[in-house]
C-alpha cells in the first residue's frame, strides 16, 4: 500500500504478526535510559510505542507507552511520566524525531532533578525490539462496500498492519483505509475525515476494528437514503 | 484426548484460529523436533502434548521426543534447574560429566531424526548439550528456556551458556529472564490449554461434590491458593492474610491446596509449619493433592470467591492464568510473571504484604459488582494473551523469522 493506489485497484488485506527480541539493553535509572535512548534500535522506540497493541496489557489512560508508564511506575516520578506520556507517536513523521523528542524530555527532567531517579533491582526497563513478519491473506476488496462485511472479519494483526503499521510506511503518515479511498476522486473523503478521528493511541485491536466497521457501516447506510 | 483446532476455534475466536493456518501455510511440510526430557509431567510436557498435535493438525512434519538419563544425570538437572532460578548450587565435576556423557548418548540415538529437521526446539537445560553433539545438522536449533532465569547462579549459568550458544536462538519467557546470548533472544510467554482438564468448565454438581468432599462450604465466601507448600509461595503469609481479613469478614474461609511435598524435604517441612499456623480453625482447609488431580484443583478454583496466589518469587505463575481463566480476581504478591497478568483494578491487584492482600479481599468481598467485572476482565485478557493458540502464533512467527533473515519487517510474498 506503500504507493497512491488508483480507483480500480483492489485493496489487498494483508496480515501480520510481531514477534518480541531482546535486545539485552537495561536501564536501572534514568540516566542510563537517556544514554540507551541515544543508541538504541529504532525498531525498540517504535516498539515500546506501539507494541502494546500486540502485546498483553491492559489500556493505562494516564501513561500509555512503556517509557511513561516506568517513569511511573518504577521511578515513581509523576511529572516525567505524565510528559513522556503527552508524547504522541502519530505527530512525528519518523521515529528519529520521536527518539529525540523522548530524549529533550527526559533531559529537561534530569536538569530539574536534585538526584538520579532509580528503579529498584526487579524494575529495570528492558529494551525490547520486534520482527513483524507480514504476508498475504489472499483477500482483496474491490468496492468500498465491501469493507462493511469484510471488516468485522478480518484478524487484528490486519488492523495493526493497516492502520498502525501503514503510518510508519506512508510517506504522508496516514493509515492503508485513507489511502486507498482517497484514489476514488473525492467521493469518500468524509469517510476518510472520519477515519482520519480515530485515536489509535486509546484503543485496543478490537476496538479499533469494530469502530473502523461501524465508520463503514454508518457511512454506507447514510449513503443508501 | 484429541482437540482439533475447531475446538479452539470456538473459545479463542474464528479469527485466531484463521491467522494460525495463514502463517502455518508458509512452514508447511517443514519438520519440526520438540525435545525435552520427559513426556509425563510438569509444565513443559503439558505444553508439547497439546502443541505437537496441533502443528501436525496445520500441516507441519512436528513431532517430539525425550532424552533419558540416570539418576546421576537428573540430580544434576535438578540442582541446574535450581541454580538458574538463584539458588547457589555448586554441581560436582563427577555430575556434570554424567551429564555431558548422557547427552553424547541421547544425542546418537537422536542423530537420525533430528540431523535433517528445518526446526529443532530443545527445551530446558536438561538436553541442551544436545545441539553440540549432532555434526552436519541442517535446520536451525532454538533452546527454549522455560525457567525464571532473572538471578541465575552465575557459575552455573556460564556452564550452561557455553552449550546454549552454539544455538540459533533462544526464547525466554520474559524479558526479565532474558540473559545475554551471541543469538537472537526471543520472548514468548507461556500458556495455557483451555482444553485441558484443569481447565474445562465443570458441572455444578462436581464442584459441589468436591466442595463437600473437603467440608468447604459454597454458601460461604472462600479465598483459594493453588501452590506447592513452598516458602516462595508464601503460604503462612496467606494464613495471616486470612486472618486478617476473617476479623471483618467472619464467615470466609480458606483454602491451600498444593501437591509434591512426599519427596521434597523442604515442601514437608513447610506444609509442617503450614499445618501448625492452621490448627484450631476449622476454616482452613489444607490440601494434599497429587499431581494429576486436576479436575479437583479446576473445582477448587472454580468454586474460589477470589484466587490468591501471595508469591514472594514467582516464574510466571501458570496457576494465576488458569485462575483467570476461571473468570476468578487474583490477588498476587508483587513479582515475576504476576505483574504482566494481575493488572491492578482490571484484573486484580498486586501486593506486597499480608495486610495489602487481606485489604483488597474485603474490598472485593464488599464490592461483589466489582469483583464479577474483574473476573470477566481476567478471562478476556488470558483469552487474548495467554492460551496456547498465541503460544503457537509466536512459534509460528519465529520459524519464519529465523527462516528470512534478521530484518526489522519481513514480507512474505
Amino acid at each position: 500500500m506503500a504507493s497512491r493506489k488508483l480507483q480500480n485497484e483492489p485493496f489487498f488485506i494483508k496480515d501480520c504478526a510481531l514477534i518480541a527480541i531482546a535486545t539485552g539493553k537495561q536501564a536501572q535509572n534514568l540516566r542510563e535510559l537517556r544514554d540507551d535512548l541515544q543508541t538504541i534500535h529504532p525498531g525498540s522506540i517504535y516498539y515500546h510505542f506501539w507494541g502494546g497493541l500486540l502485546r498483553p496489557r491492559f489500556d493505562d489512560p494516564e501513561y500509555n507507552n512503556d517509557f511513561a508508564a516506568w517513569a511511573a511506575h518504577s521511578l515513581h516520578d509523576k511529572k516525567l511520566a505524565e510528559r513522556l506520556s503527552i508524547i504522541d507517536p502519530t505527530e512525528f513523521s519518523s521515529l528519529e524525531d520521536l527518539r529525540q523528542e523522548l530524549i529533550e524530555a527526559i533531559e529537561e527532567r534530569l536538569d530539574e532533578s536534585d538526584f538520579i531517579p532509580w528503579a529498584k533491582r526487579d524494575d529495570r526497563f528492558d529494551f525490547i525490539r520486534s520482527q513483524i513478519i507480514i504476508f498475504d491473506t489472499h483477500r482483496k476488496v474491490l468496492k468500498p462496500q465491501e469493507f462493511v462485511t469484510v471488516l468485522p472479519t478480518v484478524s487484528v494483526g490486519s488492523i495493526f498492519y493497516h492502520f498502525i503499521d501503514a503510518c510508519r510506511r506512508s510517506p504522508d503518515a496516514i493509515d492503508d483505509f485513507q489511502h486507498w479511498l482517497d484514489g476514488f476522486d473525492g467521493a469518500y473523503a468524509d469517510l476518510c475525515q472520519q477515519i482520519s478521528e480515530i485515536d489509535p493511541y486509546f484503543s485496543t485491536l478490537t476496538e479499533l476494528r469494530t469502530e473502523l466497521a461501524n465508520l463503514f457501516r454508518e457511512h454506507f447506510r447514510e449513503a443508501k437514503k | 484426548m484429541k482437540h482439533s483446532l475447531q475446538m479452539y476455534a470456538k473459545i479463542a475466536g474464528q479469527d485466531v484460529v484463521d491467522h494460525l493456518h495463514q502463517l502455518a501455510d508458509r512452514l508447511r511440510g517443514l519438520k519440526v523436533v520438540h525435545i525435552n526430557s520427559t513426556k509425563v509431567g510438569g509444565g513443559v510436557a503439558e505444553i508439547l502434548h497439546k502443541m505437537v498435535p496441533l502443528m501436525v493438525e496445520l500441516g507441519i512434519q512436528a513431532s517430539w521426543e525425550s532424552i533419558t538419563g540416570d539418576s546421576k544425570f537428573f540430580q544434576c538437572t535438578k540442582s541446574m534447574h535450581n541454580a538458574i532460578q538463584g539458588e547457589r548450587t555448586e554441581i560436582p565435576d563427577s555430575l556434570l560429566r554424567t551429564y555431558e556423557e548422557t547427552n553424547a548418548r541421547n544425542a546418537e540415538m537422536l542423530a537420525e531424526k533430528v540431523r535433517d529437521a528445518d526446526f529443532v526446539f530443545v527445551h530446558d537445560p536438561q538436553p541442551a548439550p544436545l545441539a553440540h553433539h549432532i555434526a552436519g545438522r541442517k535446520g536451525r536449533w532454538i533452546w527454549r528456556c522455560h525457567i525464571d532465569a532473572n538471578k541465575p547462579f552465575r557459575p552455573v549459568w556460564k556452564y550452561l551458556r557455553t552449550f546454549v550458544s552454539s544455538y540459533d536462538a533462544s526464547i525466554f519467557s520474559l524479558s526479565t529472564f532474558a540473559q545475554s546470548l551471541p543469538h537472537p533472544v526471543y520472548l514468548i510467554p507461556p500458556s495455557i490449554d483451555p482444553l485441558h482438564e484443569k481447565n474445562i468448565e465443570l458441572n455444578e454438581d462436581e464442584m459441589r461434590s468436591v466442595c463437600e468432599r473437603f467440608a468447604i462450604e459454597t454458601q460461604r465466601p472462600v479465598i483459594v491458593q493453588v501452590s506447592r507448600y513452598d516458602r516462595f509461595k508464601d503460604p503462612l503469609g496467606v494464613i495471616q492474610t486470612y486472618k486478617l481479613a476473617k476479623e471483618f469478614v467472619p464467615s470466609l474461609q480458606l483454602v491451600l491446596a498444593g501437591g509434591g511435598a512426599s519427596d521434597d524435604p523442604e515442601g514437608k517441612i513447610v506444609l509442617n509449619e503450614v499445618r501448625a499456623a492452621a490448627v484450631d480453625d476449622p476454616d482452613i482447609h489444607i490440601l494434599l493433592l497429587p499431581g494429576d488431580d486436576h479436575r479437583t484443583i479446576n473445582a477448587l478454583q472454580r468454586a474460589a470467591d477470589i484466587i490468591v496466589q501471595k508469591s514472594i518469587k514467582e516464574g510466571f505463575g501458570l496457576t494465576v492464568t488458569e485462575a483467570m481463566w476461571k473468570n476468578k480476581p487474583v490477588i498476587g504478591g508483587d513479582t515475576g510473571g504476576i505483574r504482566i497478568q494481575v493488572v491492578n483494578h482490571h484484573t486484580g491487584f498486586l501486593v506486597n504484604s499480608p495486610e495489602g492482600a487481606a485489604l483488597r479481599i474485603r474490598y472485593l468481598l464488599y464490592h461483589r459488582e466489582k469483583l464479577e467485572e474483574m473476573g470477566r476482565k481476567a478471562k478476556q485478557f488470558v483469552r487474548e494473551n495467554f492460551l496456547i493458540t498465541r503460544h503457537l502464533r509466536e512459534y509460528f512467527t519465529l520459524m519464519l523469522a529465523l527462516l528470512h533473515g534478521k530484518e526489522e519487517r519481513i514480507e512474505l510474498a
